[in-house]
């Protein structure tokens, strides 16, 4: 007798991922955004020949050398998960997605490790421009090794450049650079990689800050500051771009999420986006009571952000599950029910394509795949409400990375000037601001990639491949175990990496007296 | 077009056990954390080993992942069925890699919470679990897993899982096969023995070099037990075969043994292999100057490893049986990507001699100068050192 998946198993599954894709994040932003930082301020040690910046640098790569240690961990565990806990869907798209995670390792990570191992130990072994080179080198394979991961997860939401092969029972590449230059990819990864920036440059203006606050190492506070105040600006100007670019995908590409992110539940023309607002409780899409107790919204602006037109038709979560109104293409679109009806019939079709005995019963039965098998993952949805995420985390989340990251554009625009005007060292409340903007940043990119995955559910793979489908076949007892095994360990190893940190932070950069003149 | 597939299939298992065979000598950094307290008896000495293997640990580490992710791409159905069937043996040596990845950067720092002894213990453990576990996972290369393959399991929407494991162990199970554990054994004494020829080539001490010479024949010996007792009994095993025209799998006597002789090339490969290996140790041993012992035994090791590899995948051979259901067992053909993946990737693969290129390259800037006691006690603190 076959056994059913454990729902549960479901749960603890995603539960894990979720687990160590939160701290894997936690330290990822920081070696990306610190990377640049130091590797600017070597430039300039190169340049000029002055020690005071070696020294600088050098303080900012004993930082990164701490947090990077325990991010390489985190994310050996996140790429070997992929099959140890969802090992259906590394079969079923395996062929497309593990193509990019290959890359990764062959093209960064070798660089990565190559070179870092010089910028730690090379100071005293190799000439000045190696080293440097080394440096800069080091964090081109990180935000390589970003760019190809960013890929493989752009590509779930927005599965491109593949085909279906029954014979296989798998998707399989068709294009390699669809796959790779999606719009979704190449948006994902500039709002990604510049988010870590905007954490780095905020790691470094707080940490900078403190040093102010305890009236030590002004010279390197400032000089840190000046350096990471611009760079934070551009990253949070261009991030801005990037999330508005980001924004339009979801709603091309999965419009459900976009539903969620806005609690829109009635579609409607001149659609308005919702500034803050506070979700009324238990509310069900098939309720007709009020999605919420208070939001304050801008007119017509989800429209334009969706649509690019102040007065587009943007679905609510009630038109996405019901159908009917007319889609983009002018065909009346499929409600939910439909879609899972097609999609259990795209099942069906395989399974007889894979037992037919004649050629004409495996023609018909292709025919019938190839027909309904844009569908093919909402077989395996048992009913269409779960076809809605969370709304509630969705929609908070989403105005939490939001309004963090119009706060932190603001506190760098005012850093920036400061600093520039030789203005910062006396603005004590903006140094306790600027510490204390290292949490909001780190915040504003996790809640980032809540809106991102919690917002793609039930979806592993949009429309193809739900997360109930993905699974591997566990005990959930053991991925239950795992789970608090690595709860514990991630949980120790970052008060440690914490202490450590506080501790290299607390004894300083050590600029001599001279350099510091 | 076929045959273009197949050279591919095996194009890609050739770098699918490159890698792997790679990764077997960088693992020379898990031999030195297990003789952190053998060799090293003074707080100076531990210093000089950790800050010696401690500067490559991100080559094993990267090797690792890339080996994962070049299975992943390559062969997603060993991925998909072994990663998530046996569980615990991947998820142990998973934990033991990421103990390994913050107890070098950790253990000396100030405010590490746990202390630098218990660091160190963890170094320990992943010295000593992470080349048993591997070899053991790699034994059953040989010697089979308990899993079932059913792809027209997609087709049952409330349980479509395809690949599932027979045993309630979850990989732990092939930990009771001897032959297993006995490659297991001998991948960690190799592991140890190169680590001392490191050693011995990368620190400038003479205590820690004399140590290392003694300790490496007793190391060696260990290792030559288990390896030749695996090797012997892999010789004369039944093997997996395939049979390429009804792709069925069946039993076939002295079926590796027939692999090295239909393949000569991959005999020759062996035999150089083994003799480097050898010459490596018994050179070290003898001569008394002589600190290259590394590099041939690094080599030797590559290329028997790599040719282990190759019989296990190549030749129409299953390179992962199963014990469960024998034909469900993998071959480079049932579990590889599509022709248009694998070429895409070998057009990236082309890289892979200018990445060798520069990791040597970095290698040898960064390991000119010897590891010496000065060193370890002198570098100021603003630069790193473990």
């Amino acid at each position: 007798m076959i056994e059913n998946i454990d729902p549960s198993l479901i749960g603890w599954s995603r539960a894990q991922f979720a687990l160590t894709a939160i701290y894997h994040w936690l330290f990822v932003p920081l070696t990306l955004g610190l990377g640049v930082v130091q590797a600017v301020m070597e430039t300039v040690y190169y340049k000029t020949g002055d020690e005071f910046w070696k020294k600088t640098a050098q303080f900012w790569m004993k930082l990164f050398g701490i947090n990077f240690a325990i991010g390489v961990a985190t994310g050996l565990i996140l790429e070997f998960e992929f099959g140890a806990n969802w090992s259906n869907y590394s079969w079923f798209v395996g062929d497309i997605f593990g193509a990019p995670l290959a890359v990764e390792g062959i093209l960064a990570f070798f660089m990565e490790a190559t070179f870092i191992a010089v910028m730690f130990f090379g100071w005293s072994k190799v000439s000045k421009g190696f080293h440097l080179a080394s440096t800069w080198l080091t964090i081109v394979g990180a935000t390589l090794s970003a760019f190809w991961i960013l890929v493989a997860n752009a590509w779930m939401q927005y599965p491109a450049g593949m085909h279906f092969n029954p014979d296989a029972v798998r998707n399989e590449m068709a294009s390699f650079w669809e796959v790779a230059f999606s719009p979704v990819a190449i948006n994902k990864f500039f709002h990604t990689v510049l988010s870590g920036w905007i954490i780095g440059a905020t790691f470094v203006v707080g940490v900078a800050s403190w040093f102010l606050l305890k009236k030590r190492e002004a010279k390197f506070a400032l000089a840190s500051i000046k350096v990471s105040a611009a760079f934070g600006l551009v990253a949070c100007a261009l991030s801005a771009w990037t999330g508005d670019g980001s924004a339009h995908q979801v709603a091309q590409k999965q419009p459900m999420k976009l539903a969620a992110m806005e609690g829109l539940y009635e579609g409607q023309n001149g659609a308005g986006l919702v500034g803050i607002g506070i979700l009324a409780p238990n509310k069900h899409y098939k309720d007709n009571n009020a999605p919420f107790i208070f939001r304050v919204e801008l007119p017509k602006m989800l429209s334009f952000f969706a649509e690019r037109d102040f007065n587009a038709y943007v679905p609510g979560i009630v038109n996405l599950i019901e159908g009917g109104y007319t889609a983009k293409d002018g065909t009346p679109a499929l409600s939910a029910q439909e879609k899972i009806n097609r999609g259990k019939l795209a099942i069906q079709a395989l399974a007889t394509y894979r037992t037919a005995e004649s050629d004409s019963l495996k023609r018909e039965a292709r025919a019938a795949l190839d027909e309904h098998f844009r569908y093919f993952g909402y077989g395996y949805i048992q009913d269409p409400a779960d076809l809605i995420p969370p709304v509630g985390l969705t929609f908070y989340a989403f105005r939490v990375m939001v309004l963090l990251g119009g706060f932190l554009l603001l506190l760098f625009a005012v850093i920036t000037y400061l600093s520039y005007k030789n203005r910062f060292a006396a603005k004590r409340w903006l140094q306790w601001v600027c510490l204390i903007s290292i949490f909001l940043a780190i915040i504003a990119g996790q809640a980032g990639w809540v809106v991102a995955e919690v917002g793609r559910q039930p979806w592993a793979i949009q429309d193809i491949l739900p997360t109930s489908a993905a699974i591997s076949k566990l005990p959930t007892s053991s991925v239950k175990l795992t789970f608090f095994i690595f709860l514990t360990l991630f949980t120790v190893l970052l008060i440690a990496e914490l202490k450590i940190m506080l501790s290299a932070i607390k004894k300083g950069p050590e600029i001599s007296q001279e350099a510091k003149n | 077009m076929e045959s273009t597939y197949m050279l591919l299939q095996h194009y890609w298992w050739f770098l699918v056990s490159l890698l792997g065979a790679i990764l077997v000598f960088l693992m020379f950094v898990q031999g030195g954390q297990s003789l952190l307290f053998t060799i090293g008896k003074t707080e100076v000495q531990q210093k000089m080993l950790l800050n010696s293997t401690g500067r490559k640990w991100e080559f094993t580490f990267t090797t690792l992942v890339t080996f994962g992710g070049a299975f992943f791409a390559s062969f997603p159905l060993f991925y998909s069925t072994s990663f998530g069937g046996a569980y615990w043996v991947w998820m142990l040596i998973l934990l033991c890699f990421v103990l390994q990845a913050v107890s070098y950067e950790y253990q000396a720092k100030k405010g590490n919470l746990l202390g630098k002894k218990t660091y160190q213990i963890f170094l320990l453990l992943n010295g000593v679990l992470a080349p048993v576990l591997i070899g053991t996972a790699v034994g059953t290369f040989f010697n089979g897993a308990e899993f079932v393959v059913n792809k027209q399991q997609l087709t049952e929407a409330l349980n479509p899982v395809i690949s599932s494991w027979a045993s309630p162990w979850h990989g732990l199970e092939a930990a009771l096969v001897w032959w297993n554990v006995c490659l297991g054994l001998a991948v960690f004494f190799l592991s140890r023995v190169l680590a001392l020829l490191y050693f011995i080539n990368n620190i400038n001490d003479e205590e820690v070099q004399g140590k290392s010479r003694r300790q490496l024949l007793w190391e060696a010996a260990l290792f030559l037990a288990f390896f030749l007792t695996f090797f012997v009994r892999w010789l004369l095993q039944d093997g997996f075969a395939v049979n390429p025209e009804t792709k069925e799998v069946f039993m076939q006597p002295y079926k590796y043994f027939t692999n090295l002789i239909e393949m000569p090339a991959v005999l020759a490969g062996l035999l150089l292999g083994v003799v480097g290996v050898l010459l490596g140790i018994a050179k070290t041993a003898l001569c008394s100057k002589w600190r290259k012992g590394i590099w041939f035994a690094g080599a030797g090791t590559v290329l028997t490893v790599l040719a282990l590899l190759l019989c296990a995948g190549w030749n129409n051979t299953a390179f992962y049986p199963s014990l469960a259901d024998l034909q469900s067992s993998l071959t480079i053909e049932n579990s590889c990507s599509s022709l248009f993946t694998l070429k895409t990737m070998s057009y990236v693969s082309i890289l892979i001699p200018f990445v060798l290129a520069y990791v040597a390259y970095a290698w040898r800037a960064l390991d000119l100068h010897k590891l010496s006691k000065k060193e370890v006690q002198e570098v100021q603190e603003a630069q790193h050192l473990y």
